[in-house]
């Protein structure tokens, strides 16, 4: 029931997102809204197992949300600024020297590590390639691997970033 | 000239700058993986400016002329610009992960501790 909820009011705020504008009630017409909830409850019954598989509500908690919120624009949007300036640097002089590592990230949930790996994608000179499910490791490509690192057998996750702590912000957030 | 058209000429601006030097690193690097640094890094920062562009000038046409279709135009590049950033992500994940599956090892590596773990 919760997961049926839970999918059928993510689909409605969705569709009320899509069609602001629509009319005079609020941004929207009272057809749209009509419509919405159908449409809503229709996904709510069909893809209420998919979209809460784990029976796990962490994220309905608003601080979570909250936090989510301020994440993305924030310490997440510092380091893409920073990864994008880094990879301009690399393809104008060619100075790479890559390598794929082991990473720890020390998260134990699906979502954190599905958004780690996404953050670390997305942020300087890292691509994860691959993971070690039986260890929650990860496996990324660095374009630019530090002096000493290509010795190391494991290198924290913490490292990777330099201006904010990632890995501490997604524990929050999804753990 | 307005100050919202110096905003928007900015975003633009680097928007470009940034999908053109993913293109160069297309180009330039000598392998799948480091060309995907640049594809996918470059391009999702490049994406992210050009629909911000149109973000700013939908909200700001909604604001002067208040017809609520820009509104529309802005929420709906808003929504591109999210689902650009994560698809690109994923997407750049599940390349990686297959080349390295199907035996295309790192050109120039120092390290390759995924080969090594065999997994």
């Amino acid at each position: 029931m919760i997961a049926f909820l839970v999918t059928a009011g993510a689909a409605f705020l969705m569709y009320l997102i899509l069609t602001a504008g629509s009319g005079t009630i609020g941004f929207w017409s009272l057809s749209e809204l009509v419509m919405g909830v159908l449409l809503a409850c229709l996904t709510g019954l069909i893809a209420r197992n998919f979209l809460c598989r784990s029976k796990n509500y962490r994220l309905l908690d608003p601080r979570r949300l909250l936090q989510l919120l301020v994440y993305v624009p924030g310490p997440f949007f510092v380091e893409l600024t920073k990864a994008n300036l880094d990879v301009a640097y690399r393809v104008i002089t060619m100075k790479i020297r890559p390598g794929i590592i082991r990473v720890h990230s020390g998260l134990k949930t699906d979502l954190g590590i599905f958004m780690l790996a996404n953050s670390i994608t997305l942020t300087p000179g890292t691509l994860s390639v691959g993971i070690d499910e039986a260890t929650n490791d990860l496996f990324i490509h660095n374009i630019n691997v530090g002096e000493g690192d290509e010795k190391r057998e494991v290198i924290e996750s913490t490292e990777l970033f330099g201006l904010a702590n990632l890995p501490a912000w997604i524990r929050r957030i999804a753990e | 000239m307005a100050a919202i058209d110096i905003l928007i000429y900015i975003c633009l601006t680097i928007g470009v700058v940034f999908n053109t030097l993913g293109v160069v690193g297309l180009l330039r690097f000598p392998d799948l993986y480091t060309r995907m640094h640049a594809t996918t890094k470059a391009t999702t920062f490049g994406s992210i400016f050009t629909s911000l562009t149109v973000v700013v000038y939908g909200l700001y046409l909604f604001f002067t002329v208040n017809d609520s279709q820009y509104l529309t135009l802005a929420i709906h590049a808003f929504l591109a610009m999210a689902c650009l950033a994560f698809t690109n992500a994923v997407s750049a994940h599940a390349l990686a992960r297959a080349a390295h599956r199907s035996g295309i090892m790192p050109m120039l590596a120092v390290v390759d501790r995924l080969a090594e773990a065999k997994l």
